[in-house]
């Protein structure tokens, strides 16, 4: 193309930044082709359409396997199941992705991975609305302006070349589960000796480790048997929520909360914590506390064991008595009892800790120790700091994660950024960090590339794309061999290749072949090993004084939402409510009523919290049951370079965290500012006002009354107007929820989102009450504001045999099926909105306004084409995942018209339940797990009385309490 | 019964004008020019008009959002004001059917007045449950229209498909029953027309009446059995509408009282608004001595039975929430008047018990500042009165995980005030092209009592 240049505009004449950024709107794909030629961006266009069938089916070009079923041939329309993984922290968990036509819609646990069983979290299950986020990052970006693959490709040899031994280089990845990537960071290391690579996560276990280090003399992972254990003790470890590091800990937990019969067993759960937890809504005996007064009352537990031999007891108080309690508790129970520590504890905790499940008998039966799959370094960041500090700094390398958002305040990350002549960013986002580095690489999604993990166990798994990168990532196992000059650079050569390295030659293809179908490596986790204490330092550790505790103490939790930042973007999980506030879009400073009352604070009060000499602005939040005189700030919001769906939501509250060997909760002011702030929250009122929606009694009262559910609840008379139908032929859907199991974690409404097409709808919505969740968990405080119980009901439709819905719609949009269920016919609906002011359970869900307009069309991948998208104007509500009924009909009628197996047909909600709540099935089919559940004496309907009839029904829950603690808790 | 022209407080006619003389003052309020004083109300009540229309087009561009509704408050203003304005309606067929059928005969003044009003109130009505769905383009499917391809009818179980039926029914006899009254007077305007159109107009009207004695024999019987296919709607309409309300299970709305407290409750608003319009009416176009004091001491007497009928209902649906022992019912009653709604519920009893206690008093009864105050307050009651059923019962029931609050937004406000400029235009279209007394009836009865 020599001709003469045509220009249309003085842009295009001149190649301005506006002209380019038009261009990359317009053209997202073709920008980098550029090069100013008219005919060259046609002839592209017209390649790009005839190639467009082609690019349609997004495979990699890799051999992927799928797991399960349709290995023999891809059938259209039908979906198909991949075995990979998702690390968080280093630690994988296995999946399975259902892929439609080439791309994946949902997400499930993988069944044969020992930290999933099946379960898929919250997080995991909003995966695949991060992989067609839209606002991902796009191309190599050099000091925040567009680049390419191929600069990028020109920049790196030669200036690695230059790097020598590695002086001045530091590498900051995120935690390390993947083999593969220790592997290369091993080479990386060789290539440049001198060079140093942190592991930085900011929710990083440190005092864990730091913890078995002072009780073993090494760094070691304790491996869970909650299934084992029949007393428990959680020292701030919310390790069914935020703290659970496998979802298999949440079925272990639940199996012995489950109850079958007034004559079978079930654990007890002692908690104590700070802030209002997942784990300390399930607890039979929650206490209460500060930070600082936690690490005192794990040395009052250790002395009331015995362990503190001729060391003089502290003072007599309420801690102690409670101490001593449950102390007589874990006694009566040796090797069958845990106690647990959070990641939130010093190392000393967690170091009396092993020493307490030593002494009673627990290793080797509820709790072993391996070596640890990931370990991190926090503290590495303040050489690094120094080393920048001091003008050594050349290059820093950045491998995934935001330094710069959530590393320690007083580290101030940024100068770091800023000192560095070169700095290369890996990240799935233009986040802060990619935003002060010189280069800035995109990230590849974990559904779109290869690498592997190792599981909390050891066991390792690959992680498989179930698509081609869809924006041009790379993997930071790519950018790391990039960098150490490694002759495989391709992410599948180099998982291919460490992994047959370690493998038989002829075997090594059908190890590959099955690792990948069956989502797990075998003979991989890591054995148990038997460590030695170190007790003449644990008996000075209980020695030594504690600091005092602070008028106003503070704590840094995680976000169910945006974990520790990097969900920020995810829709789904910022419109999740909190399991415990119910707050959607925002994070807020969680104090007590009494604390609230001392300083005066109503919750949406914006307040200023100062700490070393930082100052964050966040507007407070009253929540019963935490500890008086402390605050609970969560972590992962106010980010500022972000996507559209999270920039600016929320608060910071990185900027009051402080590195240092130890937490500590100290040196916190806080101040009214006079002003509110609006908050969305999804639960209003908190009281069952003496209803008997959950119904609930202690296992003594359960053993003495076994039908105390019928008993105690209002007369259910069954009586119609209408001639009644009988529901006796055909299959009859039923389901039924354990309130004793369900743990209130969300997943449920997560994998009902994913898998049911459901919009989000924003703050502004939410505020309005027009949150679009096909199931809630209905969150009610049981007790006095100051320390109730929590308890949890999953609320979906509840399919009325007598709807009250059905009645009043004037169109018939809504109908029973035959098979009991409550169909709603979307084109027929006109939306009076009659069904839903009729509905007593208030599960009906209306499109106010159009929500899935302006999506990008990337967007719409996620959908699940076997559900329909609802347009604004009509009711939608819980189907009992009616397409995955019809599509195993469908199934069984092709594989012979057998009859549906029980258990083959699972709805969303339980397919993901960690923790088994919800069973679905055949009512029609007295063996069914669902006819047995329902004939256990717990079972009741919500609002039977208003003769309903529904087809869901719930177990009453159970506590475990000790009757040693009666008239304590409220100390 | 009342005497005709006897006292100036009781007589139905004052000041003994010939008939010529009802003619010429009735017919003269068509026939004169256009006031400029009719011309501001109209350009006003105009606006409003052109501000619903404008709030029904953004409604249906962007959806049920714009409004406040939202889950569990599934309805408001929207249905609140058709029940208020259906209520609206109902003074006019009272007024026309059930007391011509008693023969009281001081309706004769203002019952042509009452029913045009009845008419722009459904009207008003028809708008909301029209567009209240979420798909307003498809709302031709409440009605019977079997669906071509699949043979789909309404789910007749359904009370608002009742709705449709009743409310339909009674707009097309409340119009008929109308229109049958305005023949003879139509030939009036048409024999006195001036000008070609009128002639035209009024004539095709007036259907060829000559006012012979075959006409007004025929006339009477249809008038008669009209008034008496009239009297039952009066009762069942607002009784069906009570029904989206009974039928349902919801506490609050799940009463059996519903009916004739609603059916009370209707025809108190619509007096309350025929008194509010036509002690305004009666002054601009200088009716005193056709519609007298009488006739507006009776209708608030009216107004004062209602009220107590309906403050009666108010008293017996806290009774039977405590009686019943349902924790729902006594929940949802004793929310309403201490929950987050309370001050709905308190503007209620006062607007609507207290301020009628009034009438007790003959001399506030006839005061005409006191009785238009009285008849907005009411007017206001009525409206809280609606409001408070549907959003203080709706915002929370069974569920405390599922309660919330309703807000309006300007949308819901304008959309209302809206509503008022459709009915005020219509009204000043009726005052300014119909006469809005019956002459031949005010005729009629002044000869009947010197037994001309």
């Amino acid at each position: 193309m020599n001709g003469r240049r045509y220009w249309r505009s003085l842009g295009q004449r001149q190649d301005s930044p506006e002209f380019r950024q038009w261009l990359e709107r317009e053209f997202p794909q073709l920008a980098s082709e550029w090069t100013g030629s008219r005919r060259t961006l046609l002839r592209l266009m017209a390649a790009s359409f005839g190639l467009a069938g082609l690019t349609a089916c997004r495979r990699p070009a890799e051999r992927i396997l799928p797991a399960g079923r349709g290995i023999e041939g891809y059938v259209p329309g039908r979906p198909l199941y991949y075995a990979t993984i998702m690390t968080l922290s280093g630690l994988a968990t296995g999946l399975l992705v259902e892929t439609h036509e080439g791309r994946p819609t949902k997400i499930e646990g993988n069944p044969e991975h020992p930290s999933s069983r099946g379960a898929a979290t919250a997080f995991a299950q909003a995966a695949i609305l991060g992989l067609y986020d839209p606002d991902r990052s796009r191309s190599v970006l050099r000091q925040g302006r567009r680049s390419s693959w191929e600069e990028l490709a020109g920049f790196l040899p030669s200036h690695f070349r230059a790097a020598g031994r590695g002086e001045g280089l530091w590498v900051v990845s995120s935690a390390i589960g993947s083999p593969t990537l220790a592997r290369l960071k091993a080479l990386l290391l060789e290539k440049y000796p001198r060079a140093r690579w942190i592991e930085y996560e900011p929710l990083g276990r440190e005092q864990e480790w730091e913890g078995s280090r002072l009780a073993f003399g090494r760094a070691l992972q304790p491996q869970l048997r909650l299934d084992q254990a029949e007393v428990i003790l959680s020292l701030d470890a919310d390790f069914l929520g935020l703290d659970c590091l496998a979802p298999a800990w949440i079925q272990d937990f639940a199996r012995r909360r489950r109850i079958s019969s007034p004559g079978g067993g079930m654990n007890r759960l002692y908690v104590v914590e700070t802030a209002y937890s997942l784990t300390g809504a399930m607890a039979d005996h929650r206490r209460r506390a500060r930070p600082s007064e936690i690490p005192a009352l794990a040395q009052e537990l250790a002395r009331a064991l015995g362990l503190a031999g001729e060391l003089p007891v502290l003072q007599p108080g309420p801690p102690r008595t409670w101490a001593e309690a449950v102390a007589r508790d874990l006694r009566r129970h040796p090797g069958r009892c845990l106690v647990l520590a959070g990641p939130r504890q010093p190392a000393a905790v967690h170091a009396l800790v092993h020493w307490i499940n030593h002494a009673l008998g627990n290793v080797g039966r509820t709790v072993h120790y391996t070596e640890p799959p990931v370990q991190t370094q926090a503290e590495g960041l303040r050489d690094l700091a120094a080393e920048a500090a001091s003008g050594g700094l050349r290059t820093l390398v950045i491998l995934g994660g935001n330094p710069v958002y959530d590393a320690p305040a007083d580290l101030d990350f940024s100068t770091v950024m800023r000192k560095a002549p070169v700095s290369i960013h890996l990240g799935p986002e233009a986040d802060e960090t990619a935003a002060l580095a010189s280069w800035h690489v995109p990230e590849a999604h974990f559904l779109e590339s290869w690498g592997d993990g190792r599981a909390l166990d050891g066991t390792a798994s690959i992680q498989q794309p179930l698509i081609e990168p869809l924006f041009g990532g790379k993997t930071a196992g790519e950018l790391a061999a990039w960098i150490a000059g490694h002759p495989r650079q391709r992410a599948y050569d180099l998982v291919r290749d460490y992994w047959t390295a370690r493998w038989p030659k002829g075997d090594a293809e059908r190890l590959w072949q099955r690792s990948l179908h069956d989502g797990v490596i075998p003979e991989t986790a890591f054995p148990a090993v038997r460590p030695v204490l170190d007790e003449p330092r644990l008996r000075a550790l209980l020695a030594a004084p504690l600091p005092a505790g602070e008028e106003l103490e503070v704590t840094f939790l995680p976000s169910a939402s945006t974990y520790d930042g990097r969900f920020a973007n995810n829709g789904w999980l910022q419109e999740a409510p909190e399991p415990i506030t119910k707050l959607t879009w925002d994070n807020a400073a969680l104090i007590s009523p009494a604390t609230a009352r001392r300083l005066g604070l109503e919750a949406g009060d914006l307040a200023a919290l100062e700490r070393a000499g930082r100052r964050i602005v966040m507007p407070v939040w009253i929540q019963p049951g935490h500890a008086d005189g402390a605050v609970s700030l969560t972590l992962g919001y106010g980010r500022l370079r972000c996507g559209r769906v999270g920039r600016g939501i929320g608060h910071n509250a990185y900027p009051l965290r402080l590195g240092g060997p130890s937490p500590h909760p100290a040196g916190l002011r806080l101040s009214k500012l006079g002003r509110k702030y609006p908050l969305a929250v999804t639960q209003e009122h908190h009281s069952m006002e003496g209803r008997p929606l959950v119904r609930e009694a202690t296992l003594d009262e359960f053993r003495r009354n076994p039908d105390f559910t019928a008993r105690e609840g209002p007369k259910v008379e069954r009586f119609s107007l209408f001639r009644e139908h009988a529901y006796t032929q055909g299959h009859q859907w039923g389901m039924a929820v354990d309130l004793n199991a369900c743990i209130g974690c969300n997943a449920c409404l997560l994998a009902c989102q994913a898998e049911n097409n459901i919009p989000i709808v924003g703050k502004e919505q939410v505020r309005r009450g027009r949150e679009m969740h096909w199931i809630r968990l209905d969150r009610y405080y049981a007790g006095g504001e100051d320390d109730p119980q929590v308890v949890w009901q999953p609320v979906a439709c509840q399919q009325c045999e007598m709807a009250p819905c059905e009645t009043v719609c004037p169109v018939a949009a809504t109908n029973h099926s035959p098979e009991g269920l409550n169909d709603m016919t979307y084109n027929r609906c006109i939306g009076t909105r009659y069904c839903a002011n009729n509905c007593p359970y208030k599960v009906r869900r209306f499109n106010f306004l159009d929500y899935h307009k302006g999506l990008e069309e990337i967007h719409k991948m996620a959908y699940n084409p076997d559900v329909t998208v609802r347009m604004r104007g009509v009711m939608e509500k819980c189907t009992y995942c009616v397409q995955r009924i019809e599509e195993k009909r469908i199934q069984a009628k092709a594989e012979g018209r057998r009859p549906l197996r029980d258990g083959e047909i699972l709805t969303a909600c339980q397919q993901t339940c960690p923790a088994e709540a919800i069973v679905f099935g055949d009512l029609n089919d007295p063996e069914s797990r669902v006819s047995r559940l329902k004939r256990d004496p717990r079972n009741y309907s919500l609002l039977g009385e208003l003769n309903t009839r529904p087809r869901t029904s719930y177990l009453a829950k159970l506590r475990n309490p000790n009757p040693e603690l009666e008239g304590l808790e409220s100390s | 019964m009342a005497t005709v022209f006897s006292s100036p407080e009781s007589a139905l006619v004052l000041g003994r004008p010939s008939l010529a003389e009802v003619t010429r003052t009735v017919a003269g309020i068509v026939e004169r020019r256009t006031p400029r004083a009719w011309w501001v109300a109209f350009a006003l009540t105009g606006s409003l008009t052109l501000v619903l229309l404008a709030m029904l087009g953004y409604l249906v561009s962007t959806g049920i959002g714009v409004w406040g509704n939202n889950s569990p408050v599934g309805w408001a203003f929207d249905i609140t004001n058709f029940v208020f304005w259906i209520g609206i309606g109902h003074a006019g067929t009272l007024i026309s059917a059930i007391l011509y059928l008693f023969r009281q005969r001081w309706r004769t003044s203002i019952n042509r007045f009452a029913e045009a009003m009845t008419l722009f109130a459904v009207a008003c009505a028809a708008i909301f449950p029209m567009f209240h769905v979420g798909r307003p383009w498809r709302a031709y499917w409440l009605f019977p229209a079997p669906n071509a391809w699949l043979g789909l009818w309404p789910n007749f179980r359904s009370p608002l498909i009742w709705d449709v039926f009743a409310v339909s029914t009674y707009g097309t006899v409340s119009l008929l029953f109308w229109y049958v009254g305005l023949i003879p007077d139509l030939a009036t305007l048409r024999d006195r027309a001036q000008s070609r159109a009128r002639q035209v107009i009024y004539g095709v009207l007036s259907l060829g009446w000559r006012g012979s004695a075959r006409h007004w024999n025929h006339y009477e019987m249809a008038y008669l059995l009209l008034a008496g296919l009239s009297t039952p709607l009066v009762l069942s309409v607002h009784s069906i509408v009570s029904f989206d309300f009974a039928v349902s299970l919801l506490p609050g709305w799940h009463t059996t009282i519903f009916p004739p407290y609603f059916v009370a409750g209707a025809i108190f608003s619509g007096f309350a608004m025929v008194v509010t319009l036509m002690v305004v009416a009666r002054q601009a176009f200088g009716l005193q001595h056709l519609v007298t004091m009488k006739h507006l001491e009776n209708m608030n007497k009216v107004m004062l039975a209602t009220g107590l009928i309906v403050g009666y209902a108010y008293g017996v649906e806290f009774f039977i929430a405590w009686y019943s022992g349902n924790p729902y019912e006594r929940f949802a009653f004793v929310n309403r008047a201490l929950g987050p709604y309370g001050w709905a519920y308190w503007i209620m009893v006062a607007a609507n018990v207290l301020a009628p206690q009034c009438f007790w008093f003959r001399r506030v009864r006839t005061s005409l500042p006191a009785m238009f105050l009285i008849s907005i307050l009411v007017n206001l009651g009525m409206w809280f009165e609606r409001f408070v059923i549907i959003v203080s019962s709706l915002h929370r029931d069974f569920l405390p995980s599922a309660w919330g609050m309703f807000r309006p937004t300007w949308v819901d406000l304008l959309t209302l005030a809206g509503s008022f400029g459709l009915f005020l235009t219509l009204f000043l279209l009726f005052v300014r092209f119909l006469p809005l007394i019956s002459m031949s009836e005010v005729k009629g009865m002044m000869a009947a009592r010197e037994g001309v």
